[in-house]
């Protein structure tokens, strides 16, 4: 009997330090993921002087959003953000179409050449992008369509050559997302199908009307990834877009720039360079974190329904 | 099921199949435009001089010539190429490790689940792209890690450093593990989609297994070798082959930055594919190797 209380006594120790380990470990990673974006924060917010003064790290002895309409000014952000955001938007709702519609057809339909195609997409994927760069861009520049066109046209420097890609499922790590998608579908019953089928379903009237609204919380994370890496993406859009650089990504980095030079010069203490830098940053994170915070919650709740797995 | 109505089912079963084409239709067409048709180009433009001219461009069929020149003249390459291959088999394991150790973590039920969730996903979204990019390369990032805001954070090499030269430990010794604990954040920063899809493995792992081997007397460390583990498996092919896709266009990917530098400024275009033609060909035997370690011993719950 009393050997038994010990016992329980020891699992419930047992189970206290487990979960004592477990928070340690938790607040130690958190802490790591989170410090970048929590150091940008209040740096932000400072003058100079309290970013020249060493006592002076995480509360501003007076708080400014000075370094905030340097970098909005800077950054020509209305005109660039707008510019971004309609690109990103473009993009990752044409990709998650396109994405969604080809997982389908290679998880519903057991047509000839479905496993060679599938293998086909992961192979898109594992081929480094800056290898099929060149020629990818110099077919852009020179398009034609295998020769279908009179006279070749310059699609660099217009939105083209990301709408065509992610038109057909080729833009950036859409492999990715068709992976994504054919394995949600695969897992759906198929007696869903067959309920359609007997009811006079095409494959159309199925697709749309039973299997979309089952995919919802995958869509919108291929949707939150194609956002996220559209946003980001520096490679793609220099390729692509030529000299106009009026986007967010490149208007980051000359604020950066623009300091690297000034501060050759000693025009600028490294210091102010760094406070208006972080503002900048903190304005280009911000739209992601927005959407993360809509998003969450499907990453959240619903792991093990996004069907992201081997 | 009788024969007549079999036969019917398929004939019904094969037309519907057909319309798959019309689903997957948009991905052949940009398949064979927008990467078939590059991808060969690039074989051939490796095996050949590329020059611009007014109407377009012209190519010269060289051989092998960039091959050589990317291995023997070019000092800087090989050294690079071994560099990046070597950061990629530690960085790889570590990421699966760790992510694997953080699924396990976010896995139990715990007061605040919710919120580690969320942080832990959080690089999802920031670890990618520019910012990263400017904090690595941005002088005064490493000026402020160096002294100012960063410091007393942590994290910080500078400090730990030297307390570890305080402590008289040989120069070597304090060199790796300043390394080591310096990558700890970059690691942390990579393994967001890779926690996600262990965690979704984790999920998906139904709970009468652990049952019926609890009745059977098995340990936690049991459980975790004959269950956890054997299932896990095809999330582990899918994560190294994602850390490794992941890592092409990583801002720490020394090697691609030479091969761009190469094609764009240097050594000129031809060279500059043929670099990236050998660094695919080491992926993809690394690829190789990992499916036929893990691609037998994949288990599949069907």
């Amino acid at each position: 009997m009393r050997s038994l209380r010990a016992k329980a006594r020891l699992t419930r120790y047992k189970a206290i330090l487990v979960s004592l380990v477990r928070y340690a470990l938790i607040i130690a990673i958190s802490f790591v993921i989170l410090y970048p974006l929590m150091a940008k924060i209040p740096s932000s917010l400072m003058n100079e002087a309290d970013a020249i003064d060493r006592m002076v790290r995480w509360i501003p002895s007076q708080i400014t959003l000075d370094n905030f309409r340097t970098a909005f000014r800077m950054m020509n952000y209305p005109v660039t953000f707008q510019n971004s955001l309609k690109l990103t938007l473009t993009v990752s709702t044409l990709q998650l179409v396109s994405c969604t519609l080809v997982g389908y057809g290679l998880a519903r339909f057991q047509f000839r050449g479905n496993s060679l195609l599938f293998g086909l997409v992961l192979f898109t994927l594992i081929v480094p992008p800056q290898m099929v760069a060149l020629p990818l861009y110099l077919n852009l520049r020179y398009f034609d369509v295998f020769g279908l066109l009179k006279k070749p046209i310059n699609l660099l420097g217009t939105h083209w050559p990301f709408i065509l890609t992610s038109v057909t499922g080729t833009g950036f790590r859409n492999g990715f997302f068709i992976y994504i998608m054919r394995q949600v579908f695969r897992g759906m019953p198929a007696d869903l199908e067959d309920a359609a089928l007997v009811d006079g379903a095409g494959p159309f009237a199925t697709f749309f009307r039973i299997m979309l609204p089952g995919a919802g919380s995958a869509m919108l994370i291929v949707f939150l990834f194609s956002f996220v890496w559209q946003w980001n993406d520096i490679f793609l859009s220099t390729l692509y877009l030529g000299g106009s650089l009026e986007y967010l990504p490149f208007a980051l980095e000359r604020i950066t720039h623009i300091f690297y030079e000034s501060r050759r010069e000693f025009l600028v203490s490294y210091q102010y360079a760094s406070i208006v830098n972080n503002a900048g940053m903190l304005m280009f994170i911000a739209p992601l974190l927005v959407i993360y915070g809509v998003l969450q919650r499907y990453f959240v709740e619903s792991i093990e329904r996004t069907g992201i797995k081997g | 099921m009788g024969t007549k109505g079999r036969k019917s089912r398929l004939t019904l079963r094969q037309k519907r199949n057909s319309a798959g084409y019309v689903f997957v239709l948009p991905f052949i067409i940009g398949f064979a435009l927008f990467f078939l048709w590059p991808f060969a180009q690039s074989i051939i433009f490796s095996l050949s001089e590329l020059e611009i001219t007014r109407e377009g461009y012209d190519l010269h069929f060289v051989g092998f010539t960039n091959y050589y020149r990317a291995l023997f003249v070019n000092a800087n390459f090989l050294p690079t190429f071994l560099g990046q291959i070597q950061s990629m088999l530690i960085s790889v394991p570590s990421i699966l490790i760790f992510s694997f150790f953080a699924a396990l973590l976010l896995n139990g039920e715990f007061k605040g689940r919710w919120l580690a969730r969320v942080i832990f996903f959080l690089p999802v979204v920031m670890g990618a792209g520019i910012v990263l990019q400017l904090e690595k390369f941005d002088y005064m990032y490493d000026i402020l890690r160096a002294g100012g805001f960063g410091r007393g954070a942590g994290i910080g090499g500078a400090d730990l450093k030297l307390l570890l030269y305080e402590l008289k430990l040989p120069v070597v010794l304090i060199e790796v593990i300043v390394t080591a604990l310096e990558g700890i954040p970059d690691i942390i920063r990579k393994s967001g989609i890779q926690i996600l899809v262990f965690l979704s493995g984790l999920q998906s792992i139904p709970a009468y297994l652990y049952e019926a081997c609890e009745m059977e007397g098995a340990t936690g460390w049991e459980k975790f070798w004959l269950i956890t583990f054997p299932l896990m498996t095809p999330m582990i092919i899918t994560n190294v082959v994602y850390s490794i896709v992941d890592s092409f266009t990583a801002v720490d990917n020394e090697l691609v930055r030479f091969i761009h530098k190469t094609a764009f400024g240097g050594m000129g275009y031809g060279v500059g594919v043929a670099m990236s033609w050998m660094y695919f060909a080491a992926i993809g035997s690394m690829l190789a190797v990992v499916m036929a370690i893990f691609g037998r011993r994949t288990y599949y719950l069907d």
